[in-house]
């Protein structure tokens, strides 16, 4: 685990110590706007989509505000080394944490939109899998964030190829629904979009984990295969 | 359900965005005010028509190409300008609500509410003790009691003590460059004074030695309101609540700091704080 404090300015250690507290504050508004977006489309609650739609621009508004601390320590504190990685960790995953924010609106939107259609149910079991499988990735994701632990990021990284499974299972499932009555395409659109948004879940998660190996270890593991990515983390221990 | 949401992850956002360093400062937060202040070396304008406000408790930096007047801006606060002779100077600089510019203004007794402290150290050539009791000496303070009762609370207060506590009674001189600049700091404030002036104060000293002043700084606007010159701008960055920047005698442009080196108003203050000046 790298040090966020033990600086000789303490000024420094108290604005770091925040900033990383905001995100994770950040990081529990969006768990929690995913948990609810779930939530309404597998039971379509339409208040609880309602109020998933509603809070969405407190997820923006924190993003904004973060961004304005990340350039104002950046240019005040010029961090180096562990410090500036931790400030590009933000940056980036405030990004990711946005984009779950938006994700998680259009789900809520879908169950709306499914209240009046003929929706696919039989696919909900499946979609619901998935999102609690995307959820604790998420979930994790930010833990290992929250506790700067690169073996965590790096085991839930290997995760995401299982979200891209269950997602081809749910698009072959509502892609045959389709084939069967065209009277079920536009419901079954509607699921798609739900399981695409928690499939792109997936990936964000991902990438935050990413941005803390990146972190800690000091190593872009972006855009390299599993095998490589471990590879490269275990010969550096 | 909304509610359960804002309340756990509220996110302050006046604090994020700086709404509280109001830009307007109210009357009561105001150590020093400078009104249409113009100050001339001879014949030879140095400062022209400076206005701004010095907010009490706070640190405030003047940045700025070098014969900017940013120095000699700051030692019109304690008047340290009368020791050159060609000086003459109009406006007024407020210091509490009091013009010190007046004639009747007792210098003496502005120097000890407003310290300063310089770019070399100058420690005097006696024991480290002696150096901070000084202040207290010319004012008549004799009592052992009381001197070393302020010693060690200013060495305290300049983050010195503990690195000198076992030696106080030996020569200044043989302390690093580091540690006497703490030592002059300790000295400025034994007498207690509202503002201390920092002209370069760690130009002269290496990195860690550096973030030692400043993390000093930062400790000190607890107590005194701080103006502080600087050539390096990083520093200014660090330390400062408020920046000035000055060029060749008027004042360009002062915000907070966050403001001024993120979104500054004036296309002089980017070009000169992006390194683009000259």
């Amino acid at each position: 685990m790298s040090n966020i404090s033990q600086h000789i300015s303490k000024k420094f250690d108290v604005a770091l110590d925040d900033i990383h507290n905001k995100v994770l504050g950040m990081g529990g508004l969006v768990e929690e706007q995913l948990k609810k977006a779930l939530l309404s489309f597998i039971n379509s609650e339409q208040k609880t989509a309602e109020i998933v739609i509603e809070n969405e621009s407190q997820v923006n508004t924190a993003e904004v505000a973060i961004d304005q601390l990340y350039i104002n320590i950046l240019v005040r504190q010029q961090p180096a080394a562990g410090d500036l990685r931790m400030l590009s960790a933000i940056s980036k995953t405030i990004t990711d944490l946005e984009r779950v924010g938006d994700e998680a609106e259009k789900i809520a939107k879908m169950a709306i939109e499914l209240l009046d259609k003929k929706d696919p149910k039989f696919a909900y079991t499946s979609i619901n899998s998935l999102g609690k499988f995307v959820s604790q990735m998420l979930h994790d994701a930010l833990d290992a964030f929250a506790k700067l632990d690169s073996k965590l990021a790096l085991e839930v990284a290997l995760r995401e190829p299982e979200s891209d499974k269950y997602y081809a299972s749910i698009m072959r499932e509502l892609i045959t629904h389709m084939m069967e009555n065209t009277k079920n395409i536009s419901g079954s659109l509607d699921a798609i979009w739900a399981t695409r948004s928690l499939e792109r879940i997936g990936d964000h998660s991902k990438n935050i984990c990413e941005n803390v190996i990146y972190l800690v270890e000091g190593m872009d593991v972006r855009h390299i295969s599993i095998e490589k990515m471990q590879e490269m983390i275990k010969s550096d221990r | 359900m909304t509610e359960e949401i804002t309340n756990t992850h509220a996110i302050d956002l006046s604090k994020i965005r700086g709404d509280s360093v109001t830009k307007n400062i109210s009357e009561e937060e105001i150590c020093i005010k400078v009104n249409n202040f113009n100050l001339f070396y001879g014949e030879k304008q140095a400062l022209e028509n400076i206005n701004l406000v010095i907010p009490k408790k706070r640190v405030t930096a003047f940045i700025g190409p070098s014969g900017c007047g940013k120095s000699t801006l700051l030692r019109c606060f304690n008047r340290m300008n009368d020791l050159i002779d060609s000086v003459k100077m109009s406006g007024e600089i407020l210091l509490d609500k009091k013009n010190i510019l007046e004639k009747t203004e007792d210098v003496a007794d502005l120097r000890r509410r407003v310290g300063m402290v310089f770019q070399k150290p100058n420690p005097f050539p006696k024991s480290i003790y002696e150096n901070v009791a000084y202040g207290l000496r010319i004012q008549g303070v004799n009592d052992r009691r009381t001197l070393d009762d302020a010693v060690e609370k200013s060495l305290k207060g300049a983050a010195l003590w503990d690195e000198v506590k076992d030696r106080i009674g030996e020569s200044a001189m043989g302390l690093s460059g580091g540690q006497q600049q703490r030592l002059v700091i300790a000295r400025a404030i034994a007498i207690e004074p509202e503002v201390i002036l920092l002209d370069e104060p760690a130009s002269a000293l290496d990195p860690i030695s550096t973030l030692k002043i400043e993390e000093l700084i930062y400790k000190l606007k607890e107590d005194y309101t701080i103006v502080i010159v600087t050539h390096n701008m990083q520093q200014a960055a660090r330390v400062s609540d408020y920046t000035a920047y000055m060029y060749l005698g008027k004042l360009i442009e002062m915000n907070d700091t966050g403001t001024l080196f993120t979104t500054p108003r004036k296309k002089m203050t980017e070009d000169y704080i992006t390194g683009r000046y000259g």
